[in-house]
């Protein structure tokens, strides 16, 4: 089976990114996105865990039992976890320390698990490595836009520093404290959603029903 | 997939076998748990480094010492760290300043003490029986600062930080907390410079020495005598607000730094 490696990094990030195509991941776009300090780690953090988990998972696919895969995955996905957390306390300390729970919920990301479950398990270890590289990056440039707007709009600044001079300190910005709320970035995902469907009409989703629209009946009168 | 199943080197048995289900188990959890462990014992001393230089750094940044023009390693020298048994007021010798941890030292049974309903003003459960003070000590060995470690529950979490007195005990030279969860834009607020600017300055007790001090949603007007006592509350975020509040009057009282303030102010007269 011949691998097109360049096709399996990119394609995660715009065609089949999966927090726009697939909608998941969704809880920690939420919740680590209203600064851009802690989005990048989260971003790396995550890109990591998911490149090396699902290239340790290939290396031993073909001895996992399936009637315990799961576990195996899990158990491999949250050692990694626990190491990438004590990496960011040791080297980041100040945003370890903003970031809280968040890196130790990477192992409940759908993505994590999705990616080892759906590719890495059928999978050699290079292409499962670009496999997980591809979607950490296509979820990293997500949260990037979001933690953009988030922090832009909401706190007047980026990465820290001061870009739109608010009102508070003399200038003219009135942030947006709902952006630094959790549902402002469910609204942002929507809209990203709604405007990728309509560029790239391709990843829209087939209704799971249609009303069916029966003919009136007749009425004798 | 080619359609014969991969012959596997780790063992004989069929990939489905209980006793290579066992074996699987068996060796990814011990790999597994060596990276892990390794991990941790590897990195723990930077992280441990990190906490005490974050910790003290604060200390600092909430002495005030910095806006007098002393860079942060002069800072450290003036800064004298003494341990204090609450409930007496007295210095403890033999016990390590810089290795205390506070949170720790509130939840263990060895050295905390269970507060009742009615005491747990702040919100923390149990009272660490000893706490590491600050001082800073003038030329004439006159105290000029106080920096005192405090702590109480806010919306989400324990909020921890530290108190800066002036040297007349009661003036607030600072208060800042370190380390809480509290929600980012509001209760998050608590470590916005603005706010925290607006404690300096402020008195923490009336002439009696009884803690009188208010977090308040009402504007405060200048030209009334409490207005030293009160501090502007935070928008949005009320019980984050009264939890600071909360935390202040339980440190300040007779629970909490009562018995060694009393011991400091009886010194100086």
């Amino acid at each position: 089976m011949a691998y097109q490696h360049r096709k399996i990094l990119f394609d995660p990030i715009l065609d089949n990114n999966p927090i726009i195509l697939q909608v998941l991941g969704i809880c920690s776009a939420l919740a680590v996105t209203s600064k851009l300090s802690t989005t990048i780690t989260m971003c790396i953090a995550l890109t990591v865990v998911t490149a090396l988990s699902n290239a340790a998972i290939s290396v031993v696919r073909n001895h996992i039992p399936s009637s315990i895969r799961i576990i195996v995955q899990m158990t491999i996905i949250s050692s990694l976890v626990i190491v990438a957390d004590q990496f960011i306390k040791a080297y980041a300390f100040t945003i370890s320390k903003e970031l809280s729970v968040f890196v130790g919920l990477i192992i409940t990301n759908c993505i994590v698990m999705g990616r080892a479950e759906a590719y890495a398990m059928k999978h050699p270890p290079l292409p499962s490595l670009l496999d997980g590289l591809g979607n950490g990056l296509g979820y990293s440039a997500l949260l990037l836009v979001i933690g953009t707007i988030r922090e832009l709009l909401g706190s007047g600044s980026l990465f820290g520093y001061p870009i739109l001079l608010l009102e508070r300190d003399g200038g003219w910005y009135v942030p947006n404290g709902l952006l630094l709320l959790p549902p402002s970035a469910f609204f942002l995902i929507g809209m990203i959603i709604w405007v990728v469907r309509s560029w790239k009409p391709a990843q829209v989703e087939e209704p799971e029903y249609r009303i069916h629209h029966a003919p009136r009946p007749e009425v004798a009168s | 997939m080619s359609a014969p199943e991969p012959e596997s080197a780790v063992s004989a048995a069929p990939v489905e076998s209980a006793s290579r289900t066992l074996l699987v188990t068996f060796v990814v959890c011990l790999v597994c748990s060596v990276v892990v462990a390794g991990a941790a014992v590897l990195l723990r001393p930077i992280q441990e480094s990190n906490q005490k230089a974050d910790l003290i750094r604060n200390v600092i940044e909430v002495s005030g010492l910095l806006k007098e023009g002393l860079t942060e390693a002069q800072a450290l020298k003036r800064i004298d760290a003494r341990m204090i048994e609450l409930a007496t007021g007295d210095e403890v010798n033999g016990m390590d300043t810089d290795t205390f941890n506070i949170v720790k030292a509130g939840k263990d049974p060895a050295i905390s003490t269970e507060l009742t309903r009615r005491e747990d003003v702040a919100g923390i459960r149990r009272e660490p029986r000893y706490l590491p003070v600050y001082r800073i000590v003038g030329a004439n060995g006159e105290l000029k600062k106080l920096i005192l470690p405090v702590y109480g529950y806010g919306l989400w979490s324990t909020m921890y930080g530290f108190l800066a007195l002036e040297g007349d005990l009661r003036t607030v030279q600072g208060l800042r907390f370190y380390q809480h969860a509290e929600t980012p834009g509001l209760g998050g607020e608590i470590d916005n410079p603005k706010w925290r600017a607006q404690w300096t300055g402020k008195v923490l007790f009336d002439e009696n020495w009884k803690v009188q001090v208010e977090v308040t949603k009402v504007a405060i007007d200048s030209s009334t005598p409490d207005a030293q006592h009160q501090v502007d509350a935070l928008a949005g975020a009320t019980i984050t607000s009264r939890g600071v509040e909360n935390l202040l009057k339980f440190w300040l009282s007779d629970k909490g730094y009562g018995p060694y303030l009393s011991r400091l102010r009886h010194e100086r007269s």
